[in-house]
């Protein structure tokens, strides 16, 4: 079936894709479109058509297992990519994937978007992802030989590749102080000297695997940092929520039930509405977000700001997935950059020590456990890392400790 | 394509990606960490006012995250004609215009509809689906992404471009276990799964794989060293082996992928912002459903359930898995009609911390 359906589709020039055209109507975007937009000039992302057709007909990827290709000097930014059915579509036959640092929360000029498309225009298939899961603008599919072409071209006008393989990959943030009130430290720039500062380790892969960080600006955590980044930075504050009483009132005039849509979903319930006005004891307040989230308006973070440090989230490959746990509860924001880069090089010296093959650095905090990596980066344990004490009392004394008592 | 040309001089590398400024439209660099509040004008559509009380305008629209550049060049154009040259793209792979002018708004608007455009995803909206790759792009995937994201917001569209949900619902899809969707802390997770152990390429194994790092990459330790024909290979215990292809990604000659066996998994009740409870993982709702090009009407139907049952039992803020902690996963169950089997009860690591430990059952 796959071999006649494939000679079927390179005969008489016109592709038959019966299947993909499904998926051309209703209400949301079609990405078949967006690849037969470049179909029009490309025989490249015309060959994907027609080998993601097959794959519609024969319900399996017709990729190969990626190879080693890149630009010179660099380990990483380019993912190998080859057709298992070349014969068959032979303008894909290499169709390699470069990865894009995008800009700080993906802001960009009309100008900077179109000199991107001229290039890929010119070098590629003409198909992206605007954008990648990491964050990465996405460059689907072109051949060895204009990778380093189209790598110089970016540069000139100042872009660079972004992370793969066994590196830091391309840090992320959210929009942060560009657009949003919440913003407790400046995402943005954080993530942009971190990608700077970094650079050496995120083009030129030496870990044992893959290092992220990401950059929220606030505990709503909009770029998902607790779940998908090594290095979680979570914007929270210290002193007390700004209330704006006469705001809090309207609020409750236009038909908010304070009390119940505020108070009760608290998870500290340290919010109290008289009818009047609202109380909030501090101490209690877990900084979740919600009743900022639900009066904008009437209630902001608290004027100390900083952010809680995380370290550890990962997907389930390979020892199961993970969320980010708490190392250090408060770095105020003026102090997260030097904070971090200490942090993070006592961390990695750590990690290049003992993490084996394809392990998170959450991996091996789970293989020698929390207290042996606080004792390696020399941080002191604080009651904000654990969501409990231990419950069983199977404990590791230390005999210098014991000594000493 | 144009054939290479000699590379620019001088070579740069290491310049990294434009400064976290550059791209920053005027009224953001104005009022640049001196937002004071925002305002839900429409679905899709937000005002943010600053402390200098200057308003800025959001028009978010759902994109396709498969772009071509014409595409793009498109929403260039409508950047240039309506935002003073700037536009961006959010986490969730939508298109954002940022006008300072309200009278804008609606003629924006119109122009996205024609381009087929949805505007909304914003508050208690669906979002758009963040994915992978799938068959467009990736070796490993058990399914495709693109093809089951457009047929599942085909079905939820109306949710995207309106605000009638209890709470925010965020999906999304990876085609492996290997997520690079991070689809673990979602609403709904559609996740592609094998079901069959890999199919050791003998020939091909000695040529192309390090017999150690393959060894040691197996989880649970189902892969053994072997010799077949004087050749060093290796063998897999099958039982032992839970489908995780960590194999394959080291070593091309242990490939997954089976069109009969492989299909799509249903995870719900994650999430990730810390807003009332604590970021947590989906669980399992359903384990297995099969791959049905080019529309997936299996998965369609799934996904419409859980928002459909959501939507009409949850309280307001509450997202799926709020939801669920206070109905109860029995009542989940018994509203969706999706079969509770062997497969939903963890037998991996720490799997007794999901067991019900207290004599509280709901009747």
């Amino acid at each position: 079936m796959a071999d006649a359906a494939g000679d079927e589709k390179q005969s008489n020039g016109k592709l038959n894709t019966k299947l993909l055209d499904e998926l051309e109507s209703g209400p949301w975007p079609s990405f078949v479109k967006e690849i037969k937009a470049a179909a029009k000039n490309n025989d490249s992302a015309r060959d994907l058509l027609g080998q993601l057709e097959l794959s519609y007909e024969d319900r399996i990827s017709h990729w190969k297992h990626g190879g080693l290709v890149g630009v010179l000097g660099y380990g990483g930014g380019v993912i190998g990519r080859y057709s298992d059915v070349p014969e068959k579509f032979p303008n894909v036959a290499h169709f390699h994937t470069m990865r894009i640092n995008h800009p700080a929360a993906w802001f960009y000029s009309s100008e900077a978007l179109r000199t991107i498309c001229d290039i890929w225009e010119r070098h590629g298939s003409g198909l992206t992802n605007m954008h990648g899961s990491t964050g990465d603008i996405i460059l689907l599919g072109t051949t060895t030989d204009h990778l380093e072409p189209t790598f110089q071209e970016l540069t000139h006008e100042g872009f660079d590749l972004g992370g793969s393989g066994s590196a830091v990959r391309t840090p992320s943030s959210c929009v942060g102080m560009a657009r949003c009130e919440w913003a407790c430290y400046d995402s943005m720039k954080l993530c942009y000297d971190l990608t700077m500062h970094y650079q050496d380790e995120l083009h030129r892969p030496a870990f044992p695997y893959k290092f992220k960080f990401k950059c929220s600006a606030c505990p709503n955590d909009c770029v998902a940092s607790i779940a998908r980044a090594d290095m979680s930075i979570i914007g929270t504050w210290k002193d007390e929520i700004q209330i704006d009483d006469a705001e809090v009132a309207n609020y409750a005039a236009t038909g908010l039930d304070i009390q119940k849509d505020v108070c009760s979903h608290c998870p500290g319930k340290c919010m109290d509405w008289d009818g009047k006005k609202l109380s909030i004891d501090n101490h209690d307040c877990v900084r979740c977000m919600h009743c900022m989230n639900v009066m904008p308006k009437a209630l902001r973070p608290g004027k100390e700001r900083g952010a809680v440090i995380l370290l550890g989230a990962k997907a389930p490959i390979l020892q199961g997935a993970l969320l980010s746990s708490v190392l250090v509860p408060f770095v105020p924001a003026d102090e997260l950059f030097e904070t971090i880069k200490e942090l993070v090089s006592r961390i990695w010296d750590f990690w290049d020590e003992y993490g084996t093959n394809r392990e998170r650095i959450g991996e091996l905090i789970q293989r020698v456990g929390m207290p042996t990596f606080l004792d390696a980066i020399g941080l002191d344990p604080a009651p904000e890392m654990v969501s409990a004490p231990r419950d069983n009392p199977y404990i590791y004394f230390q005999a210098e400790k014991e000594s000493e008592q | 394509m144009t054939t290479t040309a000699a590379p620019l001089q001088p070579r740069l590398t290491d310049v990294g990606p434009p400064k976290y400024d550059k791209y920053l439209p005027p009224m953001v660099r104005k009022n640049y960490g001196h937002w004071k509040y925002h305002e839900n004008l429409a679905p899709g559509v937000l005002c943010h006012v600053a402390e200098s009380g200057d308003r800025l305008y959001t028009v978010r629209g759902g994109a396709p995250r498969l772009l071509s550049i014409e595409t793009i060049r498109k929403f260039a154009d409508l950047a240039d004609k309506y935002c003073g040259g700037y536009l961006r793209f959010t986490s969730r792979n939508n298109i954002e215009f940022l006008l300072t002018d309200k009278a804008n708004i609606e003629p924006l608007k119109r122009d996205l509809a024609a381009m087929g455009i949805p505007v909304g995803g914003t508050n208690n909206a669906i979002s758009n689906i963040v994915h992978t790759q799938g068959w467009v792009h990736c070796h490993s995937s058990a399914t495709d992404a693109s093809g089951i994201v457009k047929s599942v917001m085909d079905a939820l569209c109306e949710h995207f471009t309106h605000e009638d949900l209890p709470a925010k619902l965020r999906i999304a899809l990876a085609c492996c276990l290997n997520m690079c969707g991070a689809v673990h802390c979602s609403d709904i997770a559609i996740l592609g799964v094998h079901q069959r152990p890999p199919k050791v390429q003998k020939d091909l194994l000695p040529k192309v794989c390090e017999i150690p790092t393959l060894i040691s990459s197996c989880p649970t330790g189902a892969i053994r060293p072997a010799t077949y024909d004087g050749k060093p290979s290796v063998d897999v215990i099958e039982e032992q082996c839970m489908y995780c292809a960590n194999c394959y990604t080291v070593c091309p000659a242990m490939p997954l992928n089976d069109p009969n066996t492989d299909g799509i998994s249903i995870w719900v009740g994650g999430k990730v912002s810390n807003a009332r409870s604590e970021p947590r993982f989906s669980k399992l709702a359903i384990p297995f459903l099969p791959n049905n090009p080019p529309r997936w009407p299996e998965v369609v139907e799934a996904v419409v359930k859980i928002v459909d049952v959501y939507r009409k039992n949850a309280r307001k803020y509450e997202r799926v898995g709020e939801w669920i902690d206070r109905v109860g996963w029995p009542r989940f169950f018994a509203l969706t009609g999706f079969e509770f089997t062997r497969y939903h009860i963890d037998d991996f690591k720490h799997a007794g911390l999901t067991y019900a430990r207290s004599a509280h059952v709901r009747y």
